[in-house]
């Protein structure tokens, strides 16, 4: 079970981000854990500075804008 | 970790580069051809050319594409420039910078910085919590909605080249001031108790490792761009280029020239006041100004509603109202519209 954190204030880009890490795990049949972290406080501590920002187990892998799909996948399957 | 596979490989390099080059030429034919082009569309129309309905239509099947057609280009363009630009090396470039030249390169980075206001918050403490001085802080976040590209390339594109880096200047030199001023008033504890606590720890947060990117993929940022910006202004623009063509085509002169011309002293700080609850982007707002210029509307008069239309909206207080205490904001709304008024005044002055 990998978890999965996507910071950001809760924006639209945000919500899209989130859909797409399920999505993601969904079709490479990896379990995930996703949790949407909207505390200014958190996404500061966790060094996200442009929103959304996509932490995986622990380590910050993107931050600023809409991913792209294929490397979502690739940070999963790391 | 990063094992992403290179989203092109180099072979593809030249393609793009031929794809960019063509695109830049049919652009600049299409450009040139848009006056006529329009000028034949309304004369297909059966309305008299010189009617105040023949003008108003003139103008805008004349304005639509040309201002969709910078943008489009100087969009691009800028996507291309920010991809060398990110808030993290903003950040480590502006932390323990003193004032002065601090605010200075703030302003300047704030413009260039991919920003949207949605981070603004995150972004803030970023760069506080970082050793950012505040004031440095304030600076950036003043000119990074302020001055923007959209902005720059409506007033080009609408009123001429000289407002357009009049307004530059003058949105930068509002940055720099009122930024060295906030920063000179020391209110670092006017900040919500938790963000001064946050000034340890999240200094060195791990950043994202960078895969180099090639060109292409700084063309496909500068297309997103794009794609992103003429999704979020198209209807604007239209909506405000059609609303200048009424005040362009009906609304008589003299009335305009009374209400916003440069005698009225008051009609500066009116403007300031009115554009504060007013939340557009500066797609929406520009045409208006241009129609305002047109009918006899004091220059200064026009920049002070668009800046403080642009710079000083409610919803981004209510953002920053997480970080910032209510009387934080008040001086912050206090000294940017102090300097709008200066800009104002100014202007009504000298032109």
């Amino acid at each position: 079970m990998k978890s999965v954190k996507v910071y950001g204030p809760g924006c639209k880009r945000c919500e899209t981000t989130a859909t797409m890490v399920k999505e993601a795990a969904e079709k490479l049949g990896i379990a995930v854990d996703v949790e949407k972290v909207t505390d200014p406080k958190a996404i500061a501590l966790a060094g996200v500075m442009s929103t959304p920002g996509i932490a995986i187990d622990g380590k910050l892998v993107h931050t600023g804008g809409l991913p792209e799909a294929a490397k979502i996948e690739g940070w999963l399957r790391a | 970790m990063s094992t992403e596979l290179p989203l092109s490989t180099p072979r593809h390099g030249w393609s793009w580069h031929l794809g960019v080059v063509a695109f830049l030429i049919l652009w600049a034919l299409i450009y040139q051809q848009l006056q006529p082009l329009s000028e034949g569309l309304t004369s297909l129309l059966p309305v008299e050319r010189h009617s105040h309905t023949g003008e108003a239509i003139a103008f805008f099947l004349y304005d639509v594409p040309k201002v969709l057609f910078l943008l489009t280009l100087i969009v691009f363009a800028m996507g291309v420039v920010r991809s060398f630009f990110s808030p993290e090396k903003t950040r480590a470039a502006l932390s323990g910078r003193r004032e002065g030249v601090g605010n200075i390169m703030a302003a300047g980075l704030g413009v260039l910085t991919p920003f949207c206001s949605c981070s603004a918050v995150p972004l803030f403490l970023g760069f506080v919590s970082a050793g950012v001085p505040l004031g440095v802080t304030f600076s950036f976040l003043i000119a990074a909605p302020m001055v923007n590209e959209v902005a720059l390339v409506l007033l080009f594109g609408l009123v001429g080249w000289p407002v357009a880096l009049t307004y530059l200047g003058f949105g930068l030199a509002i940055a720099v001031v009122a930024g060295w001023v906030i920063g000179k008033l020391r209110l670092e504890g006017w900040l919500q108790d938790w963000v001064r606590d946050l000034h340890s720890g999240a200094s060195s947060p791990a950043t994202v490792t960078d895969t180099p990117l090639t060109l292409v993929d700084r063309y496909r940022q500068g297309i997103t761009a794009v794609r992103d910006i003429l999704a979020k202004v198209w209807l604007w623009v239209i909506l405000g280029i059609g609303m200048g063509a009424v005040i362009h085509g009906y609304v008589p002169q003299e009335l305009m020239a009374r209400i916003m011309g440069a005698d009225a002293w008051w009609s500066v700080p009116a403007a300031v006041v009115m554009g504060i609850p007013m939340y557009t982007n500066a797609a929406g707002v520009i045409p208006i100004v241009e129609a305002l210029l047109g009918k006899g509307a004091a220059l200064g008069t026009v920049l002070a509603f668009m800046m403080s239309v642009i710079a000083l909206s409610l919803p981004e207080m209510i953002i920053l109202r997480q970080v910032l205490t209510l009387r934080l904001i008040a001086v912050f709304i206090g000294v940017v519209a102090s300097g709008i008024l200066a800009v104002g005044f100014l202007f009504n002055l000298l032109f």
